[in-house]
């Protein structure tokens, strides 16, 4: 450890507080949160010039290259549907191959992320985040009255890559936010429920959005909390219940109607009658969907029974995700202690029901679900700005998949196994395969499989100037460190003359969700032929290097007189044997060629053990006469 | 329970105290999230004892700190030590599980 100094005291006081935020940049709504503006500790959300909570994550971009962010760019939606940009999350950190065509402004493939096509110009991902959260930055000023944002702590789904989070990153240092740090969204709503205080246990997060479903499963242990699985579906949220209010309403009316059809416009206007109705349907029994339609006045009183026969199909969706999470984390409803409830979706009354009837637990559900998220995050972000010294802890995420390298023959070595709490920094020695190899390729890969071919690549670098020493005696030691955002940066060096590379990776594209969990999901199933994969090409490593020394040994002028004829036809034999044995890559005729040939070369490589120490003595002996 | 200074580092503190000249109560000893392995040692001046706060007395000198530090330093002997060309205090913690490869921070 360090040595430490003696400092003078430096107790924060109210004047002192830094002025720290919480953000949730979010696929539809955005909204910035803080705990230290005011006198009660209890964080809040800080409002929008016009007095709403969320911001919406839209931006629509002008000629002269100024931007408008919010309520106001989904107003041009109508005219210039081109020129708004909304879901720009869904692309941050990803290619052109990863995400669908379902957008309706236009982009452009390049290498890395994608750009969209804007009246101002070409805007990647990134910037378009950053104008959205400089938008919030000055909301979050202008509502508190400070003067600078010292700290942002910016949520991001459990599931998102380190490409992603690079990318999360990069748009808050463009908006000028100091990152504390990145914190994924289910635990900043345990935080917000204070559960890193409360008893260790399972927790699940259930997080039904606008337009997408997340579920969670974190394990609370000593304030740390771990997420051990996530699930859902980025196709469900409570617009598909607006939706199925709306087909309903219209079949049950459309008969007393003059048209037979509904026009596009009035199916935007249904269902935004549907939603008010759905809304109502959280407090009352009965509810009216009205709706001023071309075709006519539709008029339509839906109960709450109506209401949950029409979209039980949808809740029993998301309860099926909730199982598949438990069953991959191999626990039981009954091991959860307690429900986290995200979401203005679970507002239903019918989605709640649904939740407290699976899990049988209690619901934590009295912080608007709307805010819970950036409540959390500005909670985390006074205490990491120090404002609250000593009374809480850092809370600790996990890596998502596992990190390696590549080693001989395409294997994976792993370094840091998933679901190892970050920050965190490991290291492993590696060596030289060949006599005289002066140079090393670093191949840093991502994901749970045996082969290099199986995982993702994540990253290349060459350590060069290895000096030249005999296979298997340089030193390399290779380092990961992964931060506290779940950055990843690799160095390598050797020991004897400690020559170093290193490299900071900022993954060119990114991971679906769907493509992390098919990743998961190929080791699972393949985890007996990997292990059969594996085992063969250690086997044929070992036979390589095992013919690589006999042959250098053999072709040694000096151990010529070692071997006797039918001794040296023996190893010959063997030799031919194993070569025989590699090309048809059967395991246990490898393996038995390759016992057979290291027993007959035994007495051998002692002989030439024994001739090498003799020579050496002998040196010894001639020097001394010499004296 | 407790934490203790050895000689050698009391006499550091005394001298160091006396230099500064202002109000000292103790040495207060802490503990605040930090660096890459999560934790990382406060050592101040201590002008006061706030509520709630441990004490113990080690050498002539009183060490305060916060129940919530004390679980990660219980039984931490604080010694003074040169260590190549800087000298300063050193936390010999027996909590300490693992620390990060900078030696700024450590976990329990």
């Amino acid at each position: 450890m360090a040595l430490v100094q003696l400092t003078e005291p430096q107790e924060p006081t109210a004047q002192q507080r830094r002025f720290a935020v919480g953000i949730d940049l979010g696929t539809t709504n955005s909204l910035v949160a803080t705990a230290a503006a005011v006198d009660n500790d209890r964080p809040e959300v800080l409002p929008t010039a016009t007095g709403a909570r969320m911001l919406p994550s839209a931006v629509y971009y002008q000629q002269d290259g100024a931007c408008i962010v919010g309520a106001a760019a989904l107003a041009k939606r109508q005219q210039e549907p081109h020129q708004v940009i909304t879901s720009v999350k869904r692309l941050m950190g990803r290619s052109a191959e990863d995400i669908g065509s379902d957008y309706h402004y236009h982009y452009r493939a390049e290498e890395g992320m994608v750009k969209i096509i804007t009246a101002a110009g070409d805007k990647s991902p990134v910037q378009v985040s950053a104008d959205i959260l400089s938008t919030l930055r000055a909301q979050a000023l202008a509502a508190s009255g400070e003067a600078e944002v010292a700290g942002a702590v910016i949520t991001v789904p459990a599931y998102f890559d380190d490409a992603q989070r690079q990318a999360t990153k990069d748009a808050a240092r463009l908006a000028g936010l100091p990152v504390l740090r990145l914190l994924n969204e289910p635990t900043a709503a345990a935080v917000a429920y204070g559960l890193d205080n409360a008893a260790d246990g399972l927790y699940i997060v259930y997080d039904l959005g606008g337009g997408t479903f997340d579920v969670s499963l974190l394990r609370l242990s000593a304030s740390v909390f771990e997420v051990l699985a996530t699930g859902g579906d980025t196709a469900l949220g409570g617009d598909d219940y607006d939706r199925l209010i709306a087909q309903n309403v219209a079949q049950k009316v459309l008969k007393s109607l003059p048209a037979a059809t509904l026009s596009d416009a009035d199916w935007l206007r249904l269902t935004a009658a549907a939603r008010v109705a759905k809304e109502a349907l959280t407090t009352a029994a009965t509810a009216t969907v009205v709706a001023e339609l071309e075709a006519g006045v539709c008029e339509c009183e839906i109960s709450r029974e109506e209401f949950n026969a029409w979209t039980q199909a949808l809740t029993v969706r998301t309860i099926a995700c909730c199982r598949q999470v438990l069953a991959d984390a191999e626990v039981s409803a009954t091991e959860v202690n307690g429900v986290v409830l995200v979401g203005g979706a679970t507002r239903m009354v019918s989605v709640r029901a649904a939740v407290a009837d699976y899990f049988a637990q209690q619901l934590y559900d009295h912080i608007n679900p709307d805010e819970v998220v950036a409540l959390g995050a500005a909670a985390q972000a006074d205490v990491l700005i120090g404002n609250h010294r000593g009374e809480s802890w850092l809370l600790l995420d996990i890596t998502p998949l596992s990190l390696g390298l590549e080693t001989m023959g395409g294997l994976v070595e792993k370094v840091i196994y998933r679901n190892t709490t970050i920050p965190t920094e490991k290291h492993q020695e590696f060596t030289t395969h060949r006599d005289g190899q002066t140079a090393m390729r670093i191949h840093v890969v991502q994901g749970e499989r045996e082969r290099v071919a199986d995982c993702r690549s994540l990253a290349t670098f060459t350590l060069s100037d290895i000096p030249p020493l005999a296979a298997g005696l340089a030193r390399i030691r290779v380092g990961f460190q992964v931060d506290a955002d779940g950055l990843l940066s690799v160095t390598a060096t050797e020991k004897t003359t400690g020559v170093s590379a290193g490299i900071q990776v900022k993954p060119s594209y990114g991971l679906s969700e769907e493509e992390f969990a098919n990743m998961l999901q190929a080791a699972y199933t393949h985890a007996h032929d990997d292990l059969q994969a594996r085992r063969l090409q250690e086997a044929v490593n070992e036979s390589e290097e095992l013919l690589q020394i006999l042959d250098k040994a053999l072709a040694d002028a000096d151990s010529a007189h070692l071997l006797s004829a039918a001794e040296r036809a023996r190893i010959a034999a063997g030799l031919a044997r194993l070569r025989e044995a590699l090309t048809q890559a059967q395991l246990a005729e490898i393996n038995a060629a390759k016992e057979h040939l290291q027993q007959v070369s035994a007495e051998f490589a002692g002989r030439r053990m024994n001739a090498d120490i003799q020579r050496a003595i002998a040196g010894k002996k001639i020097d001394d006469i010499g004296q | 329970m407790s934490i203790e200074l050895t000689e050698v580092a009391a006499h550091h503190v005394r001298q160091y105290a006396d230099k500064r000249k202002k109000a000292f109560v103790g040495l207060r000893l802490a503990v605040r999230p930090s660096g890459c392995s999560g934790l990382a040692y406060i050592l101040e001046y201590a002008e006061a004892i706030q509520n709630g706060d441990l004490t113990f007395e080690s050498n002539g000198i009183k060490i305060i700190t916060d129940p919530k530090s004390h679980v990660h330093i219980d039984g931490t002997v604080l010694d003074y030590v040169r260590d190549g060309v800087q000298e300063g205090f050193r936390f010999n913690n027996p909590n300490v599980k693992n620390a990060c490869g900078c030696g700024e921070s450590f976990n329990t």
